[in-house]
């Protein structure tokens, strides 16, 4: 694997790698919030053509943990154009000689690109492409689940996920889809008819139009953004409609199983697709979700560019304890 | 050396054959006087030049993707000896002054007949019919009309058009593209859309605007022309409206006829084109749709543009690719290798019937008296796509590096050759 630009790069014992190699570096991260001298010269840039402070902090403190110097690159605001922006941007990062490019943009496909015209020679990972994919968001949200359901082993087999809300417009929907079903899980999207795309049907996930006919089943609901200016769009009329049919209460919530969680990719429109019990709820794992992020995207950068494996991780792991 | 004999080819049918030419003209062979040259085309299926509907010559307004020049240089390369220049130009190509221009451009350079399209309203802007008859009137003798890279959405437009048309036996060629349905469009919607994340333009946007210009046409006795048809629906709308008698013609790209949207999963923007690739059963359609003769013409939409303009995100680029120095190759690939056509039926809609179409009354037939405008193509040779040595000044084509069956020699226009692949060029003047 040179890049990581959807999950479809990743077969299932490349994705249990990189969720074993994250438990890790989770637990010595845990216990001494120490660096590791992996990417001790390396440097990473986040390349970001779209604002989101969450993800590209989250990226920064993985790749400091590793010890890699971060460049912070945010393309939006600058005289970036459409066009040649993109390219000339690659090749001014190619002269700085970056080992791994981690790109956030508003267009999908903008890292495949990046990365099958080759003007970079470092690893691209997709922090997000427009309404494209997400990968390190899924593996983020597998490991949380892992963690929560599965105790950090194996696969995700026998799980129930629903995921809700804007599919449509959704990357954090795509790569999950694709990352939950890979690990075995059985992925139950739920959403109005008009925020899921012609074609869904060819994804392999159960669709429903109701969340009450799904939610007492599932071990895991994650409810996906909703942008409020899709309603001018017509795909729905009204944020209460939409918070009353797919919105996340304190009515559902006690639907739930016993075990089940909450999830929410962030950033939240509390009221709209999640009310504040449900966010605040015990069964949210919100905020760990963060915290699980910084590890996954250690992980992601330790097997992508540090030229290493999780055995290699655990020797050295030996070694220094 | 404007008298020829052209020696030992074969025509569409497979037959021996030998022309001969003067003064621009097919002659018979005693006619030919001392000084002519002769040609030994043995091996070569000789045919009438092929005429295109549908060309983006991007001058006046964008020189840097392509030139009236430039773009003759493709199309006689492709063995083309007309071709229509698609109005959207800056300025719009929407009075007598513009297409002109654009005739006369194509006269100076000589090396194939250049016909301009109109625009059908001022701009381009869908609201104020264009002055048609001043166009039709004009030098370049405009026969049809059409706002190609923006729909005449406007049903009250549309049907007006329609109308004032048959004030001199033009037509109105629709760009079919609702564009409400179409907003920010990226591709085909469908499975790979859905995949790519890319917002989709669906099928129904084409096939809604198709339904309703039929009824339209059906209901004030009008010749229209559906553009670039892609979708397997488009197909039976047409194949139905010619059953009951409405004067309705269709074309197909070369492009619609080979390739799928399943090529937009490289995110390389070369493969972004309006109407979008569809699906593998479209494909299928419109080459039974082409077979059956509900599909009339081929016609290339060749869209040049700068490498700027593709070298960036799907998003960000723009539509269209380039099809004049291909078109040929590829259509006998996916038409008559394929066994759906001859290749004598497969010419007839790439030269005689557009010709016919367009009332361009110098192309499409080789009898003596008519003006010598012909190829001699090697059907038994195969040639590599090079981007880089098209002779259109842009390179936006989605077939580089693709081995093509079907080689054009040469190229004669009014009984002159203006290209020879041998010398790869124009000779005489
Ligand atoms: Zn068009």
């Amino acid at each position: 694997m040179r890049d990581l630009l959807s999950i479809n790069d990743l077969t299932k014992d490349d994705a249990l790698e990189i969720l074993d190699t994250a438990v890790q570096l989770s637990a010595l991260s845990d216990s001494s919030n120490r660096k590791f001298p992996t990417l001790r010269g390396r440097t990473v840039v986040n390349l970001f053509f779209e604002d989101s402070t969450r993800t590209r902090i989250s990226f920064e403190a993985a790749a400091k943990r590793l010890s890699a110097d971060v460049i912070n690159f945010s393309a939006k605001g600058s005289s970036v154009s459409k066009g040649e922006s993109l390219k000339d941007t690659a090749l001014t990062l190619q002269a700085m000689g970056a080992d791994a490019v981690i790109i956030r943009h508003g267009s999908s496909g903008a890292p495949a690109q990046l990365a099958r015209k080759r003007w970079i020679d470092g690893a691209v990972i997709n922090a997000g492409d427009g309404t494209h994919e997400h990968p390190t968001q899924a593996l983020l949200d597998a490991f949380t689940i892992r963690r929560h359901l599965k105790k950090d082993q194996g696969d995700l087999a026998g799980l129930k996920i629903a995921v809700v809300g804007d599919v449509l417009h959704s990357r954090v929907a795509r790569s999950n889809v694709l990352l939950l079903q890979k690990l075995g899980a059985t992925v139950v999207l739920v959403a109005p008819p008009t925020l899921l795309p012609v074609g869904v049907e060819h994804w392999g996930a159960q669709v429903s139009f109701a969340i009450d006919d799904v939610i007492a089943e599932c071990d895991a609901v994650m409810m996906l953004r909703v942008q409020k200016e899709r309603m001018e769009d017509l795909f729905f009329p009204s944020e209460r409609e939409y918070a009353r049919n797919f919105g996340l209460n304190a009515a559902r919530i006690a639907e739930m199983k016993e075990s089940a969680i909450v999830m929410h990719p962030g950033p939240m429109n509390r009221g709209l697709e999640i009310t504040a019990e449900g966010a605040d709820s015990k069964r949210s794992v919100i905020v760990e979700q963060v915290a699980n992020g910084v590890s996954v995207r250690m992980a992601v950068l330790y097997l992508l560019i540090g030229g290493a494996t999780s055995r290699d991780l655990a020797a050295q792991i030996g070694d220094q304890s | 050396m404007n008298s020829w004999l052209i020696k030992n080819a074969r025509d569409l049918q497979g037959k021996d054959v030998d022309l001969a030419v003067a003064n621009g003209q097919i002659v018979h062979v005693k006619e030919l006087h001392h000084q002519y040259s002769e040609l030994d085309a043995k091996g070569l299926t000789l045919m009438p030049g092929l005429v295109d509907l549908h060309t983006h010559l991007r001058e006046p307004g964008r020189e840097d993707a392509e030139t009236v020049f430039t773009a003759s240089q493709a199309a006689v390369a492709g063995g083309y000896t007309a071709i229509s220049a698609m109005p959207n130009t800056l300025p719009v190509a929407d009075t007598a002054g513009v297409v002109e221009q654009v005739y006369r451009l194509g006269k100076s350079h000589g090396l194939c007949d250049v016909f301009p399209i109109g625009a059908v309203t001022v701009g381009q802007k869908g609201e104020q019919l264009a002055e048609l008859v001043a166009m039709n009137q004009s030098e370049a003798r405009v026969r049809i009309f059409s706002d190609d890279g923006y729909c005449v959405a406007d049903p009250l437009v549309m049907r007006r058009a329609l109308e004032y048309v048959k004030l001199f036996d033009g037509v109105v060629a629709q760009h079919a593209q609702d564009p409400r349905l179409t907003e920010n469009a990226q591709m085909n919607e469908g499975e790979v859309s859905a995949r790519l994340g890319l917002k989709g333009w669906p099928a129904v946007a084409e096939e809604a605007i198709i339904a309703r210009d039929i009824l339209l046409a059906e209901h004030v006795n009008s010749r229209l022309h559906i553009c670039h048809l892609t979708t397997a629906g488009g197909v039976e709308l047409v194949r139905q409206a010619k059953l009951r008698g409405v004067k309705v013609t269709a074309e197909v790209t070369p492009h619609h006829l080979l390739l799928t949207d399943e090529m937009a999963a490289t995110y390389d923007a070369t493969y972004k084109v309006n109407p979008p690739l569809r699906t593998e059963s479209d494909v299928q359609a419109l080459r039974r749709g082409l077979a059956d003769g509900t599909i009339d013409i081929v016609a290339t939409d060749h869209a040049p543009h700068p490498q700027e303009a593709k070298d960036c995100e799907w998003s960000a680029a723009a539509f269209g690719m380039l099809g004049l120095e291909t078109a040929f190759s590829i259509c006998y690939l996916a038409i008559v290798k394929s066994g759906l056509l001859s290749l004598a039926d497969l010419w007839q809609r790439m030269s005689i019937a557009p010709a016919k179409l367009a009332r361009y009354e110098n192309h499409g037939e080789l009898t003596v008296g008519r003006t010598a405008n012909f190829v001699l193509v090697d059907l038994n040779k195969s040639w590599k796509v090079d981007a880089g040595a098209l002779k259109s000044k842009s390179k936006n084509t989605p077939y580089d590096g693709m081995e093509l069956p079907a080689v054009v020699e040469k190229t004669f226009h009014n009984g002159v050759l203006v290209y020879d692949r041998e010398n790869q060029g124009r000779e005489g003047a």
